[in-house]
């Protein structure tokens, strides 16, 4: 297998053409699913169709042969940390970017949990910058609700959307204080901003390093209750409805909490939801013994949970697949289970990971590239996701069929932390396109 | 001990808010008061309507502007004015609203001026006495002489209120300022735009009876006035908003805002101002458009027009 690296041209006034031909064109949004022919120019989708071309197609014309493979609109991950600024030992915004092509990943959101804090418009121009030389997608980034994250004093949110931020989080560090979460739901809300929640009543987690349940009773460790997750997911659309502001659950691990979101949905208030592979994937089984690559947060949950969290793709509830993408180094986890690192890598996973869900019949391929695509968009209020004439051409060509193994130290992250090493999948990204060029191919 | 209460005897005509006003009432009081416009600005400024009649400034709270006013009102009137701070009074030392009014009542008083950090102290205090009583602000309720005030410069700037569009800008929630100017200007005919961020924005805004905004630079387009409201420092600390910068830069009014309204808006602002929190420091100063001095200028003759209309109730 190889892969090959390009740094996109973000070049918006190029005419450079380029034919995608003999692709099974999948638009999640409309339904619209053909064997066809697709046409960029500059960075732009031009044109696409079952047959856009008349006969041969023009010398200036690069063309690309998809060999009949699944050309979707760019894949989104709206939940990633690349650790720069601050940690770059971890992963950068160089590394981070890299995994997220190979994954078939067009646009990633960061969390704001870098050092310093994204709560500050210097620190959201030096990612755009850094992004902009050294990123191989697009790279979006969350800003904090309160400065430094202390869930104390809301930060300049108005500012910080006008450099770029596409939302707002105090990320792994929950805001506990229900007054400033009702401030910041309707800050934002006129801002036209969405406030995303790691859902985690601090109290009710006590310091605990996984799911609460008969594993972590047999493996004697400090537990997270469910009810951690729902009791402030269950508040926070109560405040949702309070302030008519845009709410988001960042990776729902929890039955009772997609219970409560489904409610909210049906009330009509505007609560959105995402879940990370490794919660539909794996149970806290996992862990089996001690295995900190199993550690994350929200921990992996019961089977009944993960069953819930793959009914909540199904039925919509759940509206995004985002990985969490956190990565550490090794010494991070090589320690006891409650010292390690939460947190797992998960851009060059969450393509093969999900794909199982249609392998295996449980959801058809325009829900679950929904999910991955003008889906996550919205939430964040971006103009991606989506093909469609005009639309910014970003792309990924997808063998759905061919089998391969999970290896992470293969991982073009910095990082290696995944327990899905050896894991036998099947379907991965095959080609990136980012604005129109090619940023990722994989032979 | 048997609870004490004063009994009403005669039909005291109070100004707690607004509300109870009709366009009449505003209108005569308005007429009245241009009148004593220019008697102000004459060398001689005394009257004797008021003349053995004692007016008391009682202020639970810090007050410069409104506070004179109303001492002055009552010295060119011709009354005896005595102002009595909480700093300096029996309120430090525990007694309770109404104990203090019983107090003061049994002075036998023509005239209670309360300002009251609280919602509905003023008319708590009015119940239980029996003199006529003027709200000069209870907490986040009403100032009615300051909408009283703004009408009046509004009136001789424009020659009308009826039609005129008017924004008011700021912090709305804690606004006794918005409250009476609100109800004042509806009732004389204006077209009201509130706007603040949905922070500092009251449940249910609409019902207010004013246009309800959250973008500064869409609820001033084609204002004829535009009315700032002071923010205060402490809203920051308790996370109304984020910073004075992003007030600023959102809801501040410069000149780049301002050019959204029509070409002769006029500025507007209670006092006392912020400069460079809620108000650009150029505009504040520009006579050509900010009318602030000619505001306070108002206060007086309006509040003497007030006082003569109640004295002739007493």
């Amino acid at each position: 297998m190889k892969q090959t690296f390009n740094l996109p041209t973000r070049a918006d006034n190029t005419t450079k053409k380029t034919a995608y031909i003999n692709a099974r064109i999948l638009d999640p949004e409309t339904g619209l699913d053909i064997q066809g022919q697709l046409l960029t120019i500059g960075n732009k989708i031009a044109d696409f169709g079952e047959k856009i071309f008349d006969g041969k197609i023009s010398e200036e014309i690069e063309i690309i042969d998809c060999k009949g493979h699944l050309l979707t609109p760019g894949l989104l991950d709206i939940q990633v940390h690349f650790r720069e600024p601050g940690q770059e030992y971890k992963e950068t915004i160089e590394t981070g970017t890299r995994s997220a092509a190979a994954g078939g990943v067009t646009s990633v959101v960061c969390m704001p949990n870098t050092k310093p804090v994204i709560d500050e418009v210097a620190v959201v121009e030096f990612l755009n910058q850094r992004a902009r030389k050294t990123g191989f997608i697009n790279v979006y980034s969350y800003g904090a609700i309160s400065k430094g994250m202390k869930g104390e004093a809301l930060t300049e949110m108005g500012l910080l959307k006008e450099a770029g931020v596409v939302g707002f989080t105090d990320d792994g560090l929950p805001v506990m204080n229900a007054l400033l979460m009702r401030r910041a739901l309707a800050y934002a809300r006129e801002l036209d901003m969405v406030v995303a929640q790691h859902a985690e009543d601090l109290n009710l987690s006590a310091g605990g390093c996984m799911n609460e349940g008969e594993v972590s009773a047999r493996l004697g460790l400090a537990g997270i209750p469910n009810a951690s997750e729902a009791v402030i997911v269950e508040r926070d659309i109560i405040l949702a409805e309070l302030t008519g502001g845009k709410y988001h659950v960042l990776h729902i691990s929890t039955a009772e909490a997609v219970d409560a979101v489904r409610r909210a949905k049906k009330k009509g208030l505007r609560v959105t939801a995402e879940a990370a592979p490794h919660h539909f994937c794996l149970n806290d089984e996992a862990i089996g013994e001690y295995r900190t690559f199993c550690k994350m947060n929200p921990p992996l949950r019961a089977e009944k949970d993960r069953i819930a969290i793959i009914e909540g793709l199904k039925d919509g509830t759940i509206d995004a697949i985002a990985t969490d993408h956190a990565p550490h180094d090794e010494e991070s986890k090589r320690v006891p289970m409650s010292q390690a690192a939460f947190g797992i890598v998960g851009l060059e996973t969450m393509l093969p990971l999900s794909l199982e869900l249609y392998h295996n019949k449980t959801m058809n391929l325009r829900d679950l590239f929904a999910a991955m695509t003008y889906k996550p968009a919205d939430i964040i209020n971006i103009p991606a996701g989506r093909i469609k004439k005009g639309a910014i051409a970003d792309l990924t060509l997808i063998d759905l069929d061919v089998e391969w193994e999970i290896q992470p130290d293969d991982f073009m992250s910095k990082s290696h932390n995944s327990p899905f090493d050896n894991w036998k999948t099947r379907g991965r990204a095959i080609m990136t396109v980012v604005g129109g060029d090619v940023v990722y191919r994989c032979e | 001990m048997p609870k004490t209460t004063i009994k009403t005897s005669r039909a005291y005509e109070h100004l707690l808010g607004i509300e109870n006003l009709s366009v009449e009432n505003i209108t005569a009081i308005l007429d009245l008061a241009e009148g004593y416009i220019e008697k102000n600005r004459q060398v001689d400024k005394k009257h004797v309507i008021l003349k053995g009649r004692t007016l008391i400034n009682l202020f639970f709270e810090n007050s410069t502007r409104t506070r004179m006013s109303f001492e002055l009102a009552g010295k060119r009137l011709g009354a005896d004015v005595i102002n009595m701070s909480v700093a300096s009074s029996s309120v430090k030392k525990g007694e309770t609203l109404i104990d203090t009014a019983m107090t003061i009542n049994a002075m036998h008083p023509d005239f209670i001026v309360v300002r009251h950090p609280e919602s509905g102290a003023v008319h708590l205090l009015s119940h239980k006495v029996n003199c006529a009583v003027i709200n000069a602000g209870d907490g986040s309720h009403e100032h009615p002489t300051q909408a009283l005030l703004d009408a009046l410069t509004i009136r001789r700037k424009k020659g009308r209120i009826a039609g005129l569009k008017v924004a008011i800008c700021g912090d709305i929630i804690h606004s006794r300022v918005a409250r009476s100017n609100i109800l004042l200007l509806k009732k004389m005919g204006a077209e009201v735009n509130i706007v603040a961020p949905a922070t500092l924005m009251p449940p249910r805004p609409e019902k207010l009876g004013a246009k309800v905004f959250y973008n500064m630079r869409e609820a001033i387009k084609d204002c004829d006035i535009i009315m700032m409201l002071r923010i205060q420092m402490e809203r920051m600390e308790s996370n109304f908003i984020p910073s004075v910068r992003e007030y600023f830069h959102f809801y501040g009014l410069d000149e780049s805002k301002l050019s959204l309204a029509k070409p002769d808006a006029l500025i507007m602002h209670p006092g006392p101002i912020n400069r460079g929190v809620e108000i650009d420091t150029r505009l504040a100063d520009d006579l050509n458009r900010s009318v602030i001095l000619e505001q306070v200028e108002m206060g007086v003759a309006v509040r003497q027009a007030v006082l003569e209309i109640l004295s002739k109730k007493l």
